[in-house]
C-alpha cells in the first residue's frame, strides 16, 4: 500500500441533543466543561475510541484492519492462546536489542493494525523504532457556545440488594447537555503517513469513520449525537501549502441572525460559512458531509 | 553559530510535563527548551543540524486547568508482536483497555503564546552541501507558508501548536503586563542528553519581563 501524498486538515462538527458526549471522571461523570468559558469539551481520546470502534465494526476481522486497543474483552481465552504459542526464549520477553528486528516488529504492527497505522502506538522496546507516531492527530473538541449541563433524576422500580427490599425503588442521576454543537480540528501528516504506510484507502476509511462513528455508538448516556459536517482541507504539497490555523479560521460558525440571545437547541440555530476567498492557492476544500 | 530564527507559537492548551510529576501529569509554568526544539524539528530538521534554543518569550499569563482522562496502564511487549508474526495471526496482539484502565489527571496550561528564538548548529553528520543558508531558507520558507513535516504540538499531541514566522524586520508580539518583573521558575528541564544514555539536563529558569534566557546545552546541569 502506498502512503498518502498530501497533507490534510479537517474540521468536524457534531452535535448532541439531550445526552452526555463525554463524561468527566473528575466531576462525577458530568459532561466535560472548560472551567473558564463553560464551553463543552470532548477529549481527543474519546473520539479516537469511536473511530477505532467504527473501524472494528466495518472491517470485522479483515486482514490489515486489526484494532490493537480493544474495548471488549474475552478474559482467559487470550491468556491461554499466549501459553500455547509460547516458544519464545525468556530473554525475548525483554526488548529486542538489534534495530533491524525492532523495525520488523514495528512494520508488522503498522501493516496489521489500523489504529497503529493511524494514531501510532508505544511498544516496549528500547530502540526508537518501537514507537510509532501516527499521521493523524486530533485536538480537543469544544462546543461553539457555552453549554449548561442538566442533572436529571430518574427512578428504577427495582432494587439491587435484598436488604433494600422495603425501599422498593432506587434513584439515579443522568447528566445531559440539552444541546451542544461541537467543533474538532484534526491534522493528517503525509510525511508521518509515509513511515506507517497510511494509505489513501485508510484515509477514506478515516473520513467514513468520522462521519459514521456516532451512528454506531448509541447508548442511554449519549442521547442523540450526530456528525453534522466534515470539512476537509487538502494541500497539494505534502508539507502543506498554508498554515493550519488560517484554514481553520476560514470556517466560521455563527448563530442565526436575531437568535443570539436565546439558547441554541438545534443545528438549525447555527449558520456555517466557509470563507473560500480566504483559502490560499494550493489548498482545496471538500465537504464530506 | 549561524543566523537565528524567531517563531511565534500559540495554542489553547499545553502540557510540558514535569518529570517529577508525570503519572498525574503536571505542566511546567512555561515551555521547556526541549519542547521548543521539538516544535522547530517538526517544521524542519535534518541529521546535519541541531537546533539550539536561545531565548523564550512568554506572551500570556500563566494559568492552569485540570483534565482527568481514562488512560491505558501499560505498553505492548515486543515479544507479543514477534509471537504474532510467528503464528501469522493478529488476534492475540491486542490490548484490552477496560482491563488496564488508569484514570489520570493532567494539570495543563491554558491559552499559551510564546516566541522561540533559536539558531542551529551543524553536527558531525553535516557535509559540504549543508550550508547555513540552505537550512535557514528551508526553515523560513516552511514556517512562512505554514508547512511542516508533522503538525507541531505543545507538549503532547492533543494540544496542537499554531505557528507563524516572525520576519527579521517585524516587531515582537506584546508581552502581557502580568509577566513584568522578575520571576524565578525554579529548575526546569533543559533537554535530554541523547548522546549520554538519555540523561536529563536541567537549568535554572529565570523570567525577566516575560523573557527567559536559555543557557547553551553544554552549561546545563546534569
Amino acid at each position: 500500500m502506498t502512503a498518502i501524498a498530501n497533507r490534510y486538515e479537517f474540521v468536524l462538527l457534531f452535535d448532541v441533543t439531550n445526552g452526555n458526549p463525554n463524561g468527566d471522571p473528575d466531576a462525577g461523570n458530568l459532561p466535560r466543561l472548560d472551567p473558564e468559558t463553560n464551553q463543552g469539551l470532548v477529549t481527543d481520546v474519546c473520539l479516537k475510541r469511536k473511530i477505532r470502534n467504527y473501524v472494528a465494526l466495518e472491517k470485522e476481522d479483515e486482514p490489515g484492519h486489526g484494532i490493537y486497543m480493544q474495548e471488549k474483552s474475552v478474559l482467559n481465552q487470550q491468556h491461554q492462546k499466549a501459553y500455547e504459542a509460547l516458544e519464545i526464549k525468556p530473554e525475548a520477553k525483554k526488548l529486542p536489542k538489534d534495530q533491524a528486528k525492532a523495525r520488523e516488529l514495528t512494520a508488522w504492527m503498522c501493516g496489521n493494525f489500523f489504529d497503529v497505522r493511524t494514531f501510532g502506538a508505544v511498544m516496549t522496546t528500547e530502540v526508537n523504532a518501537g514507537q510509532v507516531r501516527g499521521p493523524v492527530q486530533l485536538a480537543f473538541a469544544t462546543s461553539i457556545d457555552p453549554v449548561v449541563p442538566m442533572e436529571v433524576s430518574i427512578t428504577r422500580m427495582a432494587v439491587t440488594n435484598e436488604k433494600d427490599l422495603e425501599k422498593e425503588r432506587t434513584m439515579g442521576r443522568k447528566h445531559i447537555v440539552p444541546y451542544g454543537l461541537y467543533r474538532v480540528h484534526g491534522y493528517v501528516s503525509a510525511k508521518l503517513a509515509e513511515r506507517t504506510g497510511f494509505s489513501d484507502d485508510d484515509l477514506e476509511l478515516l473520513w467514513r469513520s468520522l462521519t459514521n462513528m456516532f451512528e454506531h455508538d448509541r447508548s442511554a448516556a449519549r442521547g442523540e449525537i450526530a456528525a453534522r459536517k466534515l470539512i476537509v482541507f487538502k494541500h497539494d504539497n505534502p508539507m502543506g501549502n498554508a498554515p493550519a490555523h488560517r484554514l481553520f479560521d476560514s470556517v466560521q460558525i455563527t448563530r442565526v441572525e436575531g437568535e443570539q440571545e436565546t439558547p441554541a437547541r438545534s443545528y438549525q440555530n447555527y449558520v456555517i460559512a466557509i470563507d473560500r476567498e480566504a483559502i490560499p492557492a494550493g489548498v482545496s476544500v471538500e465537504e464530506r458531509l | 553559530m549561524s543566523y537565528g530564527i524567531r517563531l511565534h507559537i500559540w495554542g489553547e492548551r499545553a502540557c510540558f510535563t514535569r518529570p517529577e510529576l508525570k503519572t498525574e501529569r503536571f505542566s511546567y509554568d512555561v515551555i521547556t527548551p526541549s519542547a521548543a526544539r521539538g516544535i522547530l524539528e517538526a517544521i524542519h530538521w535534518k541529521p546535519a543540524i541541531r537546533w539550539c534554543v536561545d531565548r523564550i518569550h512568554v506572551l500570556k499569563p500563566i494559568r492552569f486547568e485540570s483534565i482527568r482522562r481514562n488512560e491505558v496502564a501499560g505498553k505492548l511487549p515486543a515479544s507479543t508482536v514477534s509471537k504474532g508474526i510467528k503464528s501469522g495471526r493478529t488476534d492475540e496482539v491486542c490490548y484490552y483497555v477496560d482491563q488496564n484502565r488508569q484514570q489520570r489527571a493532567a494539570t495543563v496550561l491554558r491559552d499559551v503564546g510564546y516566541v522561540i528564538e533559536a539558531h542551529f548548529e551543524f553536527t558531525a553528520r553535516a557535509d559540504d552541501s549543508d550550508t547555513a543558508g540552505k537550512h535557514l531558507d528551508i526553515f523560513n520558507r516552511r514556517a512562512r507558508q505554514g508547512q511542516c513535516f508533522h503538525h507541531p504540538c505543545l507538549g503532547t499531541r492533543e494540544f496542537p501548536a499554531n505557528f507563524e514566522l516572525i520576519e527579521a524586520d517585524v516587531q515582537m508580539p506584546i508581552v502581557d503586563n502580568d509577566l513584568s518583573g522578575e520571576r524565578d521558575l525554579g529548575f526546569m528541564l533543559h533537554d535530554i542528553d541523547f548522546a549520554n544514555g538519555k540523561a536529563p539536563r536541567f537549568y535554572r529558569a529565570r523570567m525577566i519581563d516575560g523573557v527567559i534566557e536559555v543557557p547553551p546545552f553544554a552549561e546545563a546541569l546534569a
